[in-house]
């Protein structure tokens, strides 16, 4: 067992691919954390759907550098999907599924009128995190920092704004600016995240480390803290699993995260109990 | 110059008016509650007085330098933030995010603050626990808190009162006054409760359709309306 594991990290691609799933993951599961709480998730889903259309649309048209063009798509498509959802509920969650469906299905066709279904498209819809190059791991390391230190200095603000998005505009905080902000760094983690975990997955590294710190932890700071370590922790493991049996590595990051979410809802529903035990006594 | 002023503001909701051609104004140390039946718009009016909905029509100014973030809010309670995952001392702590400007992180007299405010509602005990896991009348404690740490002028209620027991009711309204009489805090509330306000209010406006009044609570208790649903409140009790 030991063996196989430092045979595992003698690789290089391994290692590439633990560094830049747990960034991404981590990423993604503080973002995930303000998104779920504002019902906002189906932004992150809509968000890799359009980024698999734009990346797909800017492979066609330049092979080389298909992230520089994607991204800025995502981002204005992150802030006019915040919009729609900021104006009208239900409404909002059709437009945003006509809107993923539709990217989904003009990137599909984009693809095979030019280059193909090739491995590239193929990776942006299922993922594929072994086949991470340096420069993927540079993007994704740069990303994480700019993620990680504006959540840290924005982080009560952040609360704030998921908290009570009335009171801080009320009370004299520019609410609109930290939406804003959360739907910049979540299209940019999308955008990012996707080469890696597939359009098809990285939306659930965005919900699932929220959802299942959620059922234990009770105060903000403890379901922020506890939301990026399940996402790392689900990333490594995923990735062992599927090296060692040699499954789909975005699938069995999800399996992991699956698994995860309901041993925190049992242990969440008995302490639950237990509780209104004590406090009925 | 007045600190809020209110001149012909009108209110509507996709064309359904709810308000129309109100005029009022509060000034510095006043205390005001708006009454009326439920319906009548008086959140509506909250809201835009706050800035949160802009009116259809007319005009509502600040005066007096009054600064948004020298605004406490208590909201009425919407459903969708009760199952929060915050403690109790985090969310009343965002209330002194106003104070902070860009600075990015609280500092001791934020904290210090938060606890102040936390030991005025008597809600020590229950610092450290979740914010969902409490009762109605909790929460209302706690988010007065925050909006306690938020105010430095001027504080807006809406409903402050609704799901408390009598002996916190009571309470309540005496830390209110307290922060009228005391820290010259301006106070506007909206009530259900014609009695208390009679007896707290410095002045009344009561959103009533066409048979709008504002005006000093002396006054109030004189006019039709006021004699008419004073009177009858009385009765009720
Ligand atoms: N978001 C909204 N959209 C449409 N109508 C609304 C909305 N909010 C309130 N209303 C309507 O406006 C009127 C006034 O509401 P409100 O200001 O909440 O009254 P009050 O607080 O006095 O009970 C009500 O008829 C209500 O149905
Ligand atoms: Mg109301």
């Amino acid at each position: 067992m030991f063996d196989t594991i430092i045979t595992m990290f003698s690789y290089e691609f391994f290692r590439r691919a633990v560094i830049g799933g747990s960034l991404i993951a981590l990423c993604a599961a503080l973002l995930g954390v303000s998104l779920v709480l504002k019902r906002y998730s189906m932004i992150g889903d809509g968000l890799s759907h359009v980024g698999f259309g734009a990346l797909a649309i800017a492979a066609a048209v330049n092979a080389a550098a298909p992230l520089e063009i994607a991204i800025p798509i995502v981002i204005a498509a992150a802030f006019f999907l915040l919009r729609i959802s900021e104006n009208s509920k239900i409404k909002g969650d059709s437009a945003i599924a006509i809107i993923s469906t539709a990217s989904l299905a003009v990137g599909i066709t984009v693809a095979t009128m030019t280059t193909g279904m090739n491995t590239d498209i193929n990776s942006y819809l299922f993922g594929s995190i072994i086949a991470m190059s340096q420069k993927d791991i540079i993007i994704c390391i740069i990303l994480s920092i700019i993620v990680i230190i504006m959540y840290i200095f924005f982080y009560n603000k952040i609360f704030a704004v998921t908290f009570d998005e009335s009171f801080a505009k009320a009370t004299g905080t520019k609410a609109n600016i930290y939406n804003m902000i959360i739907a910049f760094l979540t299209a940019l983690t999308v955008t990012v995240g996707m080469k890696m975990m597939g359009s098809l997955l990285i939306s659930s590294l965005i919900i699932f480390p929220a959802i299942t710190s959620m059922r234990i932890c009770k105060r903000f700071k403890t379901v922020v803290i506890c939301s990026a370590v399940i996402a790392v922790l689900c990333s490594v493991s995923g990735l062992i699993l599927s090296y060692l049996y040699n499954s789909p590595t975005g699938a069995s990051i999800v399996i992991t995260n699956v698994c995860l979410l309901i041993i925190f809802s049992i242990v969440g529903n008995i302490s639950d109990k237990i509780n209104a035990h004590k406090f009925s006594k | 110059m007045a600190l809020i002023k209110c001149e012909n503001v009108s209110f509507s909701y996709e064309n359904t008016s709810v308000i129309k051609n109100l005029n009022f104004e509060v000034n510095q140390g006043d205390y005001l509650c708006i009454v009326g039946e439920n319906g009548s718009g008086k959140s509506t009016l909250i809201k835009g007085i706050l800035g949160l909905k802009s009116a259809a029509d007319g005009k509502i100014t600040r005066g007096d330098g009054l600064k948004k973030n020298e605004t406490g809010y208590l909201p009425q309670q919407t459903p969708a933030q009760k199952d929060f995952p915050a403690s109790v001392y985090e969310v009343v702590l965002s209330g002194r995010l106003n104070s902070r400007g860009l600075k990015p992180f609280y500092s001791k007299t934020d904290k210090q603050s938060a606890i102040d405010n936390i030991k005025r509602l008597n809600i020590e005990h229950l610092a450290k626990r979740s914010y969902r896991d409490l009762s109605g009348g909790q929460q209302q404690r706690v988010l007065l808190a925050r909006a306690l740490c938020a105010s430095k002028k001027i504080l807006l209620l809406d409903e402050p009162v609704t799901g408390l027991d009598p002996i916190v009711t009571d309470d309540m309204y005496q830390l209110i006054e307290e922060l009228n009489k005391k820290e010259n805090i301006t106070i506007i509330m909206v009530s259900h409760d014609i009695k208390s306000s009679v007896k707290y209010a410095s002045h009344i406006l009561h959103l009533n359709g066409d048979k709008t009044f504002f005006g000093t609570t002396d006054d109030y208790i004189k006019s039709p309306v006021g004699k008419y649903f004073f009177a009858e409140d009385i009765q009720h009790v």
